[in-house]
Order: structure tokens, then C-alpha cells, then sequence
């Protein structure tokens, strides 16, 4: 253990995307050491590419808005799976947060009073989405980053968390590798937040970056925690789908707030013929009332059913793609050039609203969307699910350990709320480093057992055994062959055989990787790091498809085509996934605690 | 599909020179799949950095055919695939390996450059008033997604290695995100002239044509700033105005 540079921090905030740095910047606040750990550059992680906007009830554009409504939206949008505490306590806090940020130089766009502008998004009853542009995450992660490199906390970039410590029950570090020269770094720290993000790359078509293997996920299921509501993997309605090499980017549901609307290829704008019986009061029936309701020039008016949820509106496109109305290349319409026909300086309107998308199908597509429509279909996004967390603290089942951001499960229930992850980030980023600190100050010091250290130094060499057979491909043929395994058979719409021969799947290739090697050395070698990822890859695809066979009925971002509707027996509980004494995976059902009075009443009054 | 022959700079700090792969390029390709196909295929442990791909994270910066762009936004369309497409790491840094070059200098400056401070809130719960018109002009310097190929291209710092006494465009533009925030109250004329070196800047342009974000670095933040600069120690009449008014009118 000599060799290891050891570092020292009363609170390791693992993550640097918007919960992380919020988490750091409050836990700094709290007078204790922080160290930042993050596997890329600081201000690169995955937050830079959220672009709609960050859902709070500030009533700046709808008076009629509060957090009560919010609170509800997010319910109903979670199918009402979501840990109630956390909506609630997220719904309140989230005004503050963005106010904050301005506080800290966010520059959000304006309404015409001066106040922060907010804008209209899925599942939301009022115009709630703070935005700048369509590039509001990069206005959060920049303002926390140039907030926080002045905050005293200690930043450690393009390095990885191999494997946490614990002593005892509690965690007390971990032990990470450095890419630049692949060297180990030994992190002692009285309390750790996870905010490492989702886990898309399991999938093979996704708006997701490669640092997003479950790091996060993995890392606390391994040391003992348990994760929740794993089978919620939301698919964005509206990914890009030609040309090939770009399909699963981003397309923002901002071009729907817009005033962007679906149609196959018979110009049938077919989201109208199939409004979910809980939303039917709340829909507009005719182009005419959504494109009031979009404009805002009619307070009664409802809106246009692309502003459905996202779970339901990515199985539609899914439908008309499967009945053979879709695109040519397989997805859907979406037509924001169609509103020239209703403003006079459209174009520049466009381009002003959303100039991340003109930019983005101009330069990758050769497409310009203020003349003609885009093609897109679904792509996956986010994990609803994730690790379990005190809705108070955000302490996962194990002490001093805490998660924040998407890595953490239950704000969003059995689907999110476009906007709602944005707020999510810092609302319980702030929570989890302010909890951090004081359990950090509350306990003393833990000690780190150097048996510990030394497997998880081996298990991370592993690939550069020279011992181990070289294949073709290496690491990277795995994960092509995972991606497409959970895309074709834990993707948007699922069936028990499936499921369970992914499961078996999923076992060879854990077998696999096991024994992969990573030619060349230490030094900032992708293959190796690769190797190493995919290990979470696997465990998180794992968890996944176990929520998902357990949970027989279809609800909110899970479908299962063999049981197409919802089932009450399923409507409270969460599922549970644990590594058991034998070390396999468990996955078990939990009834969700009932919901106090005054929050069932809120809900009540806004059916 | 066609083979096309990329020539990828290979190495390290201490040496390095261009490896020849082939790999098939089909429809709509851009040169950061060009990369991780050979990745996959005949080089697991060639270095890239990289993350989004789609030109919102500033990661994969690279010289390509030896013009500064990012990886994930360059179509091989755009080039004639009869002839070999080079890729080299960003030059204005020192190289770590292969297409990844040391940063660290840019994180290093903006360290040192006066954070926001705004002045206090207009409203009860903490907010401000600000017109959009107002705004815009910072928000274009905030689409900055800090891949620094305007630092790469500035010859101040790749050819002239002036590192030291010069912040380069990335920062003029940071500079001038907060200088004109509507908001902000803090003073970083003197610096801009002193430490951060903007003399040294002759407004060549370089940096606003590389820019992917397309943001008017020369016209709308440095030349400004030079105004600022000039306004406060080289005309006459305003050290004197400045000398009675005080340090900084924040009504501009």
C-alpha cells in the first residue's frame, strides 16, 4: 500500500455534474473538507446536455402555479411509485435552487416583466421549465463549476472510482484510478455522495455518453445497498434516427413546448387518437386549442397531446413505426417549420428558442428545421430507478454513504417529468452534501483495511493481465453485444422469455468479462477503462431486467407486452434489488408507505 | 462503403508521430466514429477524449487535416475520402497521449479571474429584474462549451507560448460574460490589462472563425474589452472622470 498517494477529506462527493458540484458546494458550506471526484473534465459531465429547462413552480409566467401542483404533476407523471417525501420536499425547495443560480450568474432567459422566463413541458399543468435557450443544462454545470472552483473544495478530474471502503457497516473510502497515468489513488473520507448519473450505455441506441455505465449503482450495490425501481428506464420519444452514426441523439421535448408536432407519413397528427384515460380532461381535442394553449394566449385551453408523457408518447411512436406509418428511416415526424403558417417571423423565432436543435440537424443531418420536419423515435435517457435513499438525508441503506441526481431513485416514480431532472440535481444535491457534512461531523474517524485496498488494486488490474487471452475486439465487442441484447429484449417493450434469456445472457457475458484483456499499459488507455465499466454495465443490465421480470403489468416507462395493463397488486410497491449472503442478485417487492393526509388531499384536489 | 485511410497522431509527452488505420466510413459518419471504429477494431487503447457527440460538451477537440474542430461535429462528407484524413491532438497544449492533450493550463486561468458578484437582489425572495434585450449579450458569451480550439488557433499561445501572460480568447470571452452580466459589480479592468495580457491580442480573428458555438469572440467580447481598457488608461479625460467618479460605473 506505500506506493498509493492516500488523500484525505471529510466528505467525497463522487460526480461532478450538477448534483455533485451542488452536493460539494453545500457540504464546502458546512465547514468540512470536500474532495470532487470526476471521471471526466470538470464541466463536461452529463448535465452540459439537458436542454429544455428546470421545472419549478416560480409562477413567474402562470400565477395559478405553486408547489402543489408541481408536487401532483410529479405523482401523476410517476404513476404514483415515486417516495412522496421526496416530490414533496423537491416541488417546494426547487424555486429557491434556481434562484440561486442566478444568484450565481446563471443568465436564464426572460419574460417580458423581467422575471425568469418558464416554459411549457410534458405532464406539467402550467409553464414551469426555467430555461435558457435549449441549452439549460450547460448554464447549470457552468454556474455551479465557476461557483464552486471558488468554494475551497479539492477537485480530482479523469479519475474513476474503482471500488468503495467500508469499515464496518459504514464506508470510509475508496479507491480510484487515475487516467491520465493509470495510477491508484486512495480516498479516506467519513461520508461519500454518489452522484454519478444513469446508466444508458447499457443500451445501444441512447442520448447517453460513455460515462454513463452505473458506476454509482454498482458501487453501492457492492458495498451492500440497495437499489430501487431499476426497471423504469425512460426512453425519449424523440431521439434523432438518421443518419445512422447520430441516431439516439437528443432531440429536445423544448421543440414540442415549442409548438412541434408529431405526424407519420400520412400527415396524420396521430397523438390525438390516443389520450390515456387520466389525462383525457387536461388534453386539448383539436390543433386549434393546443396551439392556444402552446402560445398562451388561452388560459383555458389544454394541451396538445404531444405534451403527454413521455413514457406514452414514446409508445405511439413506437406504434405508428410497428403498423407501418412510420418515417422512411424508421421513427416519426416532428414539425416545428409548420408553425410559420401561424407567426409572421417564424425562422427567427426557430432559431432564438431553439438553436442547440437548428444547429444540431443542420450541421449532423443536413436538415433545417425552420423549413422542414425532423425524423425521430425513441431513444434511451434516463433510469428512473437507482439506488435507495432516505427521502430526508438521501443516505442510501448504508450509513455515511449518500446518492443525489439520477443515480439516486425515487423523485420520479415509475416515469420523470421532462424538466423535473434539472431541479432533481440540485434540490437533492444540496440535501445529500448538507446530510453528508453533518453525519462527517457526527462520526470520527474510520479506518481503512489494507486487505480491502489490495483486491480491489487487483480486480482493477485485471484486464492488463498479460496472462489473459487477447480476442478481437476486446472489451468493446462485450459491450456492443450487451447494448444490443438489452435493446432488443429489456428495451421499451418487454415479454417474460425475453427478459428471462437476457438474464442468461447476461451471465455469459459477466463470464466473459471477467477474463478480458486490455492491450497496452496503464497510461490513459480506453480499452482498459472500458473493460472496467463494463463490469457496472453488467451489474446495472442485470438489476434491470430482474425489476423487470418481477414486475408483471405495464406502468409508466416498464411495458410489458404480455401484460399490457396496470394491476392494482402492483400500483404501491417498489422493487428491491440486493445482493444476497450467496452473492447473486435478489429482487423482491416493498409496499410503499401510504401517503399522509394533507399530500393525498393535494392530489386529490387536482384529479 | 468505401475504406478510407485515417492518419492518427500517435504518442506521448516525450515523442510520437502519425499511425495509418483503415476503416469503412458509411452515410453520415462524423470523425469521432471514424475513431472509435479504429478503436474498436485495431486500437483498444488509442486515447480520445470525448462525451456527449453532439457538440454540446466541448471534449473531443482535434486538429483535423490540420484545422481545429470538434471530432463529433466534423462530417466525412466534407472531405475528399480518396486522400488520407489526419487527426492530431490540439498543439497549443502539451501532449498526454494520442489525441489528448493537457488542458489544464485553461483551468488553471480561470482560477485566477474574479468570480460574479452581483449586486443585491431587486425583489424580496431574492430575484432580479433584467430585460431580455439585456441578456442577450451575455448569454451569447455563455454558449461557451469550453473546448478551447480558439485557444488552440490563437498564435499568442501556439506559437508565441505566452502561457504565462496571456489568458487567451476562451477567457477574454469568460471576461466579457461577466463584465457585462447586468448583475455584476466586480472590476477586472486593471487585470485584463496587467496579468491577463489583453495587449497582446492583434485581433487577427482566428479564434471567432474556429468557434463551433459561433460565438463573435473578436467583435463582441475582446475588442470591447480592449475599449475598456484603453478608456480607463489611455484617454486622457476619462482617467480623470474615472479618478473623481471611482472605480467602476456599472451602467454600461
Amino acid at each position: 500500500m506505500a506506493e498509493i498517494e492516500t488523500i484525505e477529506h471529510d466528505v467525497l462527493i463522487i460526480g461532478a455534474g450538477g448534483a455533485g458540484l451542488r452536493a460539494a458546494i453545500e457540504a464546502s458550506a458546512q465547514g468540512v473538507s470536500v474532495g470532487l471526484v470526476c471521471k471526466s473534465l470538470l464541466g463536461k459531465a452529463h448535465t452540459v446536455m439537458a436542454e429544455g429547462g428546470m421545472a419549478a413552480a416560480l409562477a413567474n409566467v402562470d400565477e395559478r402555479d405553486s408547489w402543489k401542483t408541481h408536487f401532483a404533476d410529479t405523482m401523476r407523471g410517476g404513476y404514483y411509485l415515486n417516495n412522496w417525501r421526496m416530490a414533496q420536499l423537491h416541488a417546494q425547495q426547487a424555486p429557491d435552487r434556481v434562484r440561486e443560480l442566478e444568484a450565481w450568474g446563471a443568465v436564464f432567459d426572460r419574460t417580458a416583466a423581467g422575471k425568469i422566463m418558464q416554459r411549457n413541458f410534458g405532464g406539467h399543468a402550467h409553464p414551469r421549465l426555467a430555461h435558457v435557450g435549449d441549452r439549460t443544462g450547460l448554464e447549470m454545470i457552468r454556474t455551479l463549476q465557476d461557483h464552486g472552483i471558488h468554494q475551497g473544495i479539492d477537485v480530482h478530474m479523469e479519475c474513476t472510482m474503482s471500488s468503495l471502503l467500508k469499515d464496518g457497516d459504514r464506508v470510509c473510502g475508496a479507491l480510484a484510478y487515475t487516467r491520465e497515468l493509470g495510477k491508484f489513488k486512495l480516498f479516506k473520507a467519513k461520508a461519500i455522495v454518489l452522484a454519478t448519473g444513469g446508466i444508458g450505455r447499457a443500451y445501444k441506441i441512447t442520448s447517453n455518453s460513455w460515462e454513463y455505465t452505473g458506476d454509482g449503482q454498482t458501487l453501492a450495490y457492492r458495498s451492500g445497498a440497495d437499489l430501487i425501481d431499476m426497471e423504469f428506464v425512460q426512453f425519449h420519444p424523440t431521439g434523432m434516427v438518421w443518419p445512422p452514426s447520430v441516431r439516439g441523439i437528443l432531440v429536445t421535448e423544448g421543440v414540442r413546448g415549442e409548438g412541434g408536432v408529431l405526424k407519420n407519413k400520412n400527415d396524420e397528427r396521430f397523438m390525438f387518437g390516443d389520450i390515456p384515460e387520466n389525462y383525457q380532461s387536461s388534453t386539448a381535442d383539436n390543433p386549434e386549442e393546443g396551439w392556444r394553449y402552446v402560445t398562451k394566449t388561452d388560459r383555458q385551453a389544454r394541451r396538445p397531446p404531444e405534451l403527454l408523457t413521455r413514457d406514452h408518447v414514446a409508445r405511439c411512436i413506437l406504434r405508428e413505426v410497428r403498423e407501418g406509418r412510420g418515417s422512411p428511416h424508421g421513427g416519426a415526424f416532428l414539425d416545428i417549420a409548420w408553425i410559420k403558417e401561424k407567426i409572421p417571423n417564424a425562422e427567427a423565432h426557430i432559431k432564438k428558442k431553439l438553436p442547440s436543435m437548428y444547429h444540431q440537424f443542420k450541421e449532423l443531418a443536413g436538415i433545417d428545421i425552420t423549413k422542414e420536419p425532423m425524423e425521430v423515435g425513441p431513444t434511451t435517457h434516463y433510469v428512473m430507478g437507482g439506488i435507495r435513499v432516505d427521502g430526508e438525508t438521501q443516505m442510501s441503506t448504508v450509513p455515511g454513504l449518500y446518492a443525489a441526481g439520477e443515480c439516486a431513485a425515487g423523485l420520479h416514480g415509475a416515469n420523470r417529468l421532462g424538466g423535473n431532472s434539472l431541479s432533481d440535481l440540485v434540490v437533492f444535491g444540496k440535501l445529500a452534501g448538507e446530510h453528508a457534512a453533518k453525519f462527517a461531523k457526527e462520526n470520527g474517524e474510520a479506518s481503512i483495511d489494507p486487505d480491502q485496498v489490495s483486491t480491489a488494486q487487483a480486480a482493477a488490474l485485471g484486464p492488463l493481465d498479460s496472462g489473459r487471452a487477447q480476442v478481437d475486439g476486446g472489451a468493446y465487442q462485450i459491450q456492443y453485444e450487451l447494448q444490443e441484447l438489452m435493446q432488443d429484449k429489456v428495451g421499451i417493450v418487454r415479454k417474460e422469455e425475453e427478459i428471462l434469456s437476457a438474464i442468461d445472457e447476461i451471465e455469459v457475458l459477466k463470464g466473459r468479462a471477467q477474463t478480458v484483456r486490455a492491450p497496452g499499459n496503464r497510461q490513459y488507455n480506453p480499452g482498459w477503462h472500458t473493460a472496467l465499466d463494463l463490469q457496472n454495465l453488467l451489474v446495472v443490465s442485470e438489476a434491470v431486467a430482474r425489476a423487470a421480470v418481477i414486475r408483471k403489468e405495464s406502468r409508466g416507462a416498464h411495458t410489458r407486452d404480455d401484460f399490457p395493463e396496470k394491476e392494482d397488486a402492483f400500483g404501491n410497491v417498489n422493487t428491491v434489488l440486493r445482493q444476497g449472503a450467496d452473492g447473486q442478485m435478489e429482487a423482491i417487492q416493498e409496499t410503499i408507505p401510504e401517503l399522509p393526509d394533507e399530500l393525498q388531499e393535494i392530489i386529490d384536489e387536482r384529479r | 462503403m468505401a475504406n478510407t485511410t485515417f492518419k492518427v497522431w500517435r504518442g506521448d509527452k516525450d515523442s510520437g508521430e502519425f499511425q495509418e488505420f483503415q476503416t469503412e466510413v458509411s452515410d453520415g459518419m462524423v470523425v469521432l466514429d471514424a475513431v472509435h471504429q479504429i478503436q474498436a477494431e485495431s486500437a483498444n487503447d488509442l486515447a480520445v477524449r470525448w462525451n456527449c457527440k453532439a457538440g454540446k460538451c466541448g471534449s473531443c477537440s482535434a486538429e483535423i487535416n490540420g484545422m481545429p474542430k470538434l471530432m463529433c461535429m466534423t462530417r466525412l462528407s466534407d472531405f475528399d475520402l480518396e486522400e488520407p484524413v489526419t487527426i492530431e491532438p490540439m498543439r497549443a497544449f502539451p501532449p498526454v497521449k494520442d489525441l489528448v492533450a493537457d488542458v489544464s493550463y485553461n483551468y488553471r486561468v480561470k482560477q485566477n479571474i474574479k468570480p460574479f458578484k452581483p449586486r443585491q437582489p431587486d425583489n424580496e425572495d431574492g430575484s432580479w429584474n433584467m430585460a431580455q434585450k439585456d441578456v442577450e449579450r451575455v448569454q451569447e458569451f455563455r454558449k461557451c462549451i469550453e473546448c478551447f480550439l480558439c485557444q488552440d488557433v490563437c498564435h499568442v499561445l501556439r506559437d508565441h507560448h505566452k502561457h504565462d501572460e496571456f489568458i487567451g480568447p476562451r477567457y477574454f470571452v469568460y471576461n466579457a460574460a461577466l463584465e457585462m452580466h447586468p448583475l455584476d459589480q466586480e472590476d477586472r479592468v486593471p487585470d485584463l490589462k496587467k496579468s491577463n495580457g489583453i495587449g497582446y491580442c492583434n485581433i487577427t480573428k482566428c479564434c471567432t472563425k474556429v468557434c463551433p458555438e459561433n460565438i463573435t469572440i473578436t467583435d463582441n467580447a475582446i475588442i470591447p474589452l480592449k475599449e475598456r481598457v484603453v478608456d480607463r488608461y489611455y484617454d486622457p479625460i476619462k482617467m480623470v472622470l474615472h479618478k473623481i467618479m471611482g472605480p467602476k460605473k456599472k451602467s454600461d
